[in-house]
């Protein structure tokens, strides 16, 4: 029986970990590569890295952080940041990552993934949406930003998501800028609307605080990719850094 | 000595990884020359089917292992789309496989699956073992190996089936025919279970 994932997520900046709370006041959490050889021992689902520098810096992708990643990174890895050419998505493939996640890039021009698809299989094409909830006239709706939740797109998640789920994508990340860090819980809606409007793999992505939010996310959606950041990094109430994944040992046994 | 195959697709580093940890012999060829005399031979394939025939071809690659594996009969171990190239044919492109495993590519039938979500086969699933052989001595099948993929290998000739992995359907996960074998998963991203298969594998 396929499985879902449980799948750490971390934010490079500046060549280290970050992790933040609503996409700002972030907090150093260590070495990339530190992090990765303890998720190894852990035998850890799936990882997911995003450098939230490249875009705002309007750069490439740093292919040496990823060779460096994907030489450690005994798990699927897919590398996020920066992306925008199908040949930097042939290139990360060829370094040692399973997929490769756009953003910016997908919004901008969304046959882009058709593109990028021809050229490594659409399996390895994860697109990531970054969500903040707006309030309208008539009550609110989820609304896409990107450059780190600085620059709205105007673009509501039912109608992206349609879009990209017709085009074919190999997976969606859905990340919601709201949740993020707060270790509150999922945001449910924004997760529901996105499963209803796509048939494609799904990661949600912001809010996670416990293996109980985990665990209903998995109850309610069978099969899904659940990721987190702070779950992983910190431990306690004042989020000493404390880089884990309790899932290991048992875990089969939780979600069979 | 394990000769693995760089034709530009797939992820070699991490087999070597595994390899150097556990100081297994291993040797990289990265031209038609070097594959001559080999011992063992793993094939990697990330990508399309056409794509990665194509690289085979255009290499000089195909030549030199169907010499190795066609004559000589050495093992020879086909990743992901790495296994999708053994065989005859596939749905996913125009182009003929090595055709050195009976059977065709075909893709994963979506309307078979009950639950969301449905194309790719994404994550870690189960297998059962059909076919005993040492590749898989030490694998938990609950645990599985991880997947990653929309096609599949339909294998004419049912007794070429190592370990099959249900989703939507009952499907081929590993086949092997004489000094043939082929995984559609990916045991260098599968932790114990990949590390214990691709060991084994230098023992086949």
């Amino acid at each position: 029986m396929l499985r879902s994932r449980i799948s750490p997520c971390l934010l490079v900046h500046k060549k280290g970990l970050i992790k933040t709370v609503g996409f700002k006041d972030s907090k150093y959490v260590g070495d990339p590569i530190n992090a990765v050889k303890i998720f190894n021992e852990k035998e850890v689902d799936e990882l997911i890295v995003l450098d939230i520098d490249a875009t705002v810096e309007g750069r490439g992708p740093d292919f040496e952080l990823i060779k460096n990643l994907a030489t450690e990174c005994r798990m699927p890895f897919c590398y996020g940041g920066g992306v925008t050419t199908v040949d930097e998505v042939r290139k990360i493939i060829s370094l040692g990552a399973e997929k490769v996640a756009i953003s910016a890039a997908a919004v901008k021009n969304p046959e882009l993934i058709r593109e990028m698809g021809n050229a490594v299989g659409i399996q390895s094409i994860v697109v990531v949406i970054d969500v903040k909830k707006k309030k309208t006239l008539f009550g609110s709706n989820y609304e896409i930003f990107v450059n780190n939740g600085k620059k709205s797109t105007g673009l509501k998640v039912k109608d992206f998501v349609t879009q990209i789920n017709e085009i074919g994508v190999g997976e969606i990340v859905v990340n919601s800028i709201d949740k993020d860090g707060t270790m509150q819980g999922y945001d449910t809606d924004l997760n529901d609307l996105v499963r209803e409007n796509s048939t494609c793999p799904m990661t949600i992505l912001g809010g996670a605080g416990s293996a109980n939010d985990i665990k209903e996310a998995i109850t309610r959606y069978k099969t899904i990719g659940v990721s987190a950041g702070s779950l992983f990094v910190f431990k306690g109430k004042y989020r000493a850094v404390l880089i884990s994944y309790p899932f290991g040992e048992g875990k089969q046994n939780l979600f069979l | 000595m394990i000769t693995i195959i760089d034709y530009g697709s797939g992820n070699i580093r991490a087999i070597t990884n595994i390899y150097d940890q556990y100081k297994v012999d291993y040797k990289i060829a990265s031209k038609p020359s070097e594959v001559a005399g080999s011992e063992r031979i793993i094939l990697p394939g990330v990508g399309a089917f056409d794509e990665t025939m194509n690289l085979l071809i255009d290499s000089g690659f195909k030549a030199a292992l169907d010499i190795e594996v066609l004559e000589r009969q050495i093992p020879v171990l086909g990743i992901c789309v790495g296994m999708h190239v053994l065989c005859e044919s596939s749905e996913e492109g125009v182009l003929p496989g090595l055709g050195w495993i009976k059977g065709s590519v075909k893709k994963i039938d979506k309307s078979l699956l009950k639950e969301k979500p449905y194309l790719p086969h994404l994550g870690w699933n189960s297998i059962s073992i059909s076919k005993s052989t040492i590749l898989f001595d030490g694998v938990d099948e609950a645990i599985g190996f991880y997947f990653l993929h929309s096609f599949y290998m339909d294998c004419s000739d049912e007794s070429d089936t190592m370990t099959k992995t249900n989703y939507g359907k009952v499907f081929t996960s590993a086949v092997n025919n004489n000094n043939i074998y082929g995984v559609q998963f990916h045991p260098e991203k599968s932790h114990s279970n990949g590390v214990a298969l691709l060991r084994n594998f230098a023992k086949v």
